[in-house]
């Protein structure tokens, strides 16, 4: 395995919940519960997960938009926002995020050019370089640079857009860019162009993504490994093979079985997920799946499952357990499902 | 705009499809303007207010503060008193023109002191959130708690007549409100996907604030400030038609109001017209802020 | 719900209380010393001791507001400079007066606000639409004491059919529900009920026209729903918002009638407030200021509450 550029241990955020008279505290969002995972440099880990599971949230932990409650984000060797470590400025020189919304990301003041030499600007490189990069990064992107570098972003389509936010993300030249939801919003024909220019730009510039979605085919497309996310903690993860053609997690066979297909021989053998996802604010207990899994059984109202690989073999890794022989539950997820 | 883009070339142009200069916002929202007959047949009655009350020496036939007793009360069309005397003899039209200047500054300043104090106040609070902005909110909470109208005269009764005192009042009637549009608009603005993108490549506050916020706060704000001008003059009229603004001989409408006051029976019409130009002013500042706030496409 | 009505009470507290830190600090921040309005200043020094002890004003600052305060709470205001008698009895016949004109001017700004402004929501762009919204700015623009001094001339002066000022025959101070005074009452009515209007037509148009354009109404209409039943269904929604406004103007018009009340000399809460800035009547001053802005205080929490029970997507805030 390559060393990890990144690295995630243990994060954790609760969102507090005002309420009552006086405005106390009264309850906490659990939006994520200690979640810890790796990414090699030059991979794209997918992140996937129905709305509120978390996955945005830790996008924002990565970036230190917001603060963790707990846990710690190390890159490249360096514990972020330690004085030993590495400062969050200086991370942000190297990992960029791009925002699913293609026109609040932008503002709409700014001509494009202004906005793509921003953050370069900010660390201290001279304007006409800055500018120069930004006519660079244009084209890199397929805009060309003459037509679109004095343009408003009110005057453009989204894919063009989405395009200037990952120029601008690439204007800082990070090591790692977090797409968070970015091709979502986009027309499927667009969704496409963007998601191939994506792939080139890894390439060449030898990129790590994080790949954030809920919509699993996307994820296929673009990911190496995959982490499937369910209200604030990781069920699985393992390389793309292996979540989708077995996933070993009731939720993450769930998702994939509810994936529409155009094949008429895929037929779903696992009952679909119903209902919504409980509360985050007050967790079922236990393995936080159970309300909606249909292997349920008291164990999982007791324990917690935690994340374990399901061999020596395999890299992926599974909370559940149905995998784990030593739970207690009855049944044993160990065939192909 | 159909412009065929390929993920890795530069797009290739249809010539023949001229491409607009980038129209800025600024354009449209002249653009805008320029079609619309109502807010700029206003403007140009504001402007030519402004204009007759800075040319005021130049265009008024008489001294407004020369009295005559014999001329006193004489209707509108006398000989030498185009629009009528009032009741210390004094020429109306010289004295309207004239007291323009006083009304539109006692009405037009505390608007703009209030923008200054009121916007940075409320940026801030909008900016930095927590503990700050409570208590900056709170404060400007408990002078909204006043009707204004009550808190202009309550505090220019405890300041005393004047005119500087008149201003000072209506400045600390106009901040709560400012503050609190610019506070609202801020906190939007801090929470578009932009302005996260701009922490997230490393910028300082400080930066983010003149680069991102500040262009996108102002015109909002700006529009709202300019509504509150006409209800600035009305109430800066009012004060000295109480008698707390503008002191005798002084020509201003409101205080002209007043004295003119005690002449109704004997003079009537001559009475109204100090208040005809407050309320075409006040129209005019109301129409062209409206109109305004549809070019540049502003919702509240 | 009830915590967040409990909630709102209890914030209002401390917005009450540093309203009354401003009222009585306003009188202390003016130039020259209270001390003066009180004591002819030609009076021996055991006089002028005397009455500072009286009035407390040797007490430090703080503790004559804790003072003021307290016996304000109790519905004490003082005695008034000017007239020796106790200021509560002012107040209490002026807001009388004042209250006769703020209500009969909310109605009428009702009533024809609510008129005006539905027509003009349901025919949106028409010619009815355009008058109504002229007519509506032109309420928020005009200066009602120059509107008032109008009136005064064209039904006084010219037609003599009304009374030029004062509140019934014989510069009566108190209300009676007659013939006299209701004559007194017309003009200073409508005078103050202009701006309501203004207000009110504004924003029943635009809440209806919002409504209007909501999915649900076109569901209604697809649904084959008579008018009638449309209109009722408006209404419902549309009256929280009025309300709401129409509660915040009574308590704004209680505060800013002193303008109209001194043109008309009607013997309101404004007219008091008058006298007592030029007599420098600190306690009369203080109690009238005191009483009007706690009024509006209050009516905006009512406000509040009230839309928070009638329109369930408030009580979250």
């Amino acid at each position: 395995m390559k060393p990890a550029l990144l690295k995630v241990e243990g994060l954790k955020k609760y969102f507090p919940i005002k309420g009552g008279i006086f405005n106390k505290t009264v309850a906490h969002v659990q939006a994520v519960d200690e979640i810890a995972f790796e990414v090699p440099r030059g991979e794209t880990l997918g992140i996937v997960g129905e709305s509120g599971c978390g996955k945005s949230t830790t996008a924002r932990l990565l970036m230190r938009l917001i603060s963790p409650d707990q846990g710690a984000v190390v890159f490249d060797g360096m514990e972020v926002g330690r004085s030993d470590g590495i400062s969050v400025r200086d991370m942000r020189k190297r990992m960029q995020m791009v925002f699913q919304d293609s026109y609040s990301s932008l503002n709409p003041r700014m001509p494009i050019e202004g906005s793509i030499a921003f953050g370069p600007i900010v660390h201290g490189l001279q304007p006409s370089v800055a500018r120069q990069r930004a006519r660079e990064l244009l084209a890199k992107v397929g805009l060309d640079p003459n037509l679109f570098i004095r343009r408003y972003p009110h005057e453009l389509s989204g894919g063009q857009r989405q395009r200037i936010n990952i120029a601008r993300a690439l204007a800082l030249e990070p090591d790692v860019l977090i797409l968070d939801e970015a091709v979502s919003a986009l027309d499927k024909s667009v969704e496409a162009q963007v998601l191939n220019l994506l792939t080139e730009l890894k390439q060449e510039l030898n990129l790590t993504f994080i790949f954030i979605s809920h919509d699993l085919n996307v994820v296929r497309y673009m990911s190496d490994r995959v982490l499937v996310m369910y209200l604030g903690k990781i069920v699985e993860i393992g390389t793309v093979d292996e979540i989708y053609d077995s996933p070993r997690h009731p939720y993450t066979a769930a998702l994939l079985s509810a994936m529409p297909s155009m094949d008429p021989d895929k037929r779903t053998t696992v009952s679909p997920l119903t209902g919504d996802p409980p509360n985050p604010i007050n967790p079922p207990s236990g393995c936080r799946f159970r309300t909606r899994c249909p292997f349920a059984e008291r164990v999982c109202s007791e324990m917690e499952p935690e994340l374990q690989p399901l061999s020596e073999q395999v890299s992926q890794k599974v909370a559940c357990h149905m995998t784990n022989p030593s739970s207690g539950h009855t049944k044993v997820n160990s065939k192909e499902s | 705009m159909a412009m065929n883009e390929s993920p890795a070339s530069p797009s290739s142009i249809d010539v023949t499809q001229v491409v607009a200069k980038s129209r800025n916002y600024w354009s449209t929202v002249l653009d805008r303007l320029s079609r619309d007959p109502v807010t700029l047949a206003f403007g140009a009655i504001l402007l030519l207010i402004l204009l007759s009350a800075i040319f005021a020496d130049v265009l008024a036939p008489a001294d407004p503060f020369k009295t005559s007793m014999i001329k006193r009360l004489k209707p509108i069309g006398t000989d030498g008193f185009p629009l009528g005397a009032d009741e210390l003899g004094r020429d109306m039209l010289s004295r309207l023109l004239y007291g323009g200047r006083l009304s539109l500054v006692m009405g037009i300043s505390p608007v703009a002191f209030a923008l200054v104090i009121g916007g940075f106040l409320g940026l801030v609070a909008g900016f930095l959130g927590g503990k700050i902005n409570m208590a900056i909110m709170r404060t400007i909470d408990v002078f909204y708690a006043f009707p204004s109208v009550l808190l202009a005269i309550a505090i220019s009764g405890a300041l005393g007549a004047g005119i500087v005192n008149a201003i000072i009042s209506l400045t600390i009637v106009f901040i709560p409100p400012i503050a609190r549009v610019t506070e609202s608009v801020t906190t939007q603005i801090r929470g578009l996907d932009y302005v996260e993108a701009a922490r997230a490549s490393g910028a300082r506050s400080l930066t983010i604030i003149r680069a991102h916020v500040l262009a996108n706060v102002a015109g909002p704000v700006f529009i709202y400030a300019t509504s509150l001008i006409s209800v600035s003059i009305i109430l800066a009229s009012g004060l000295s038609f109480l008698g707390l603004g503008t002191e005798p001989p002084n020509p201003e409408w409101g205080l002209m109001l007043n004295t003119l006051r005690q002449s109704i029976y004997v003079s009537p019409w001559v009475a109204t017209l100090p208040g005809v130009l407050i309320f075409i002013t006040s129209l005019s500042f109301n129409m062209l802020s409206d109109g305004l706030r549809t070019a540049m496409d502003i919702k509240l | 719900m009830f915590a967040y009505i409990l909630r709102r009470i209890v914030y209002v507290i401390p917005i009450a209380l540093g309203v009354t830190i401003i009222i009585f600090g306003l009188v202390h921040i003016a130039p020259g010393d209270p001390l003066n309005a009180v004591v002819p200043p030609d009076a021996p020094q055991e006089t002028v001791e005397l009455l500072i002890k009286a009035y407390g004003f040797d007490k430090p600052i703080p503790v004559q507001y804790g003072i003021w305060l307290g016996r304000a709470i109790e519905g004490d205001f003082g005695i008034s400079f000017a007239t020796g008698r106790p200021v509560a009895e002012a107040i209490a016949s002026g807001v009388v007066n004042t209250l006769v004109l703020a209500v009969g001017a909310i109605l009428i700004g009702m009533t024809l606000g609510c008129l005006i402004g539905a027509l003009a929501g349901y025919f949106q762009g028409s010619w009815i639409d355009k008058l109504s919204t002229g007519f509506a700015i032109a309420g928020v623009s005009v200066p009602h004491y120059w509107l008032g001094l109008v009136l005064v001339i064209v039904f006084s002066v010219e037609m003599n059919v009304l009374p030029a000022m004062g509140m019934g025959p014989g510069g009566s101070r108190e209300w009676a529900w007659d013939s006299e005074h209701l004559r007194h009452l017309v003009l200073p009515v409508i005078t103050l009920s202009v701006i309501p209007i203004g207000i009110i037509t504004r924003s029943v148009r635009a809440t209806v026209a919002e409504i209007l354009t909501m999915e649900f109404v076109q569901t209604l209409e697809a649904k084959g729903l008579r008018s009638g039943r449309i209109f009722l269904h408006v209404v419902a929604n549309a009256a929280p918002t009025v309300l709401a406004v129409a509660g915040l103007q009574i308590g704004y018009l209680l505060g800013g009638s002193i303008l109209v009340e001194t043109v008309f000399s009607w013997p309101g809460t404004g007219f008091l407030l008058n006298d007592a800035i030029f007599r420098r009547d600190i306690p009369l001053l203080q109690g009238v200021i005191l009483v009007l802005a706690m009024f509006f205080v209050f009516m905006n929490l009512v406000v509040d509450i009230l839309q928070s029970i009638i329109d369930p997507r408030m009580s979250r805030g």
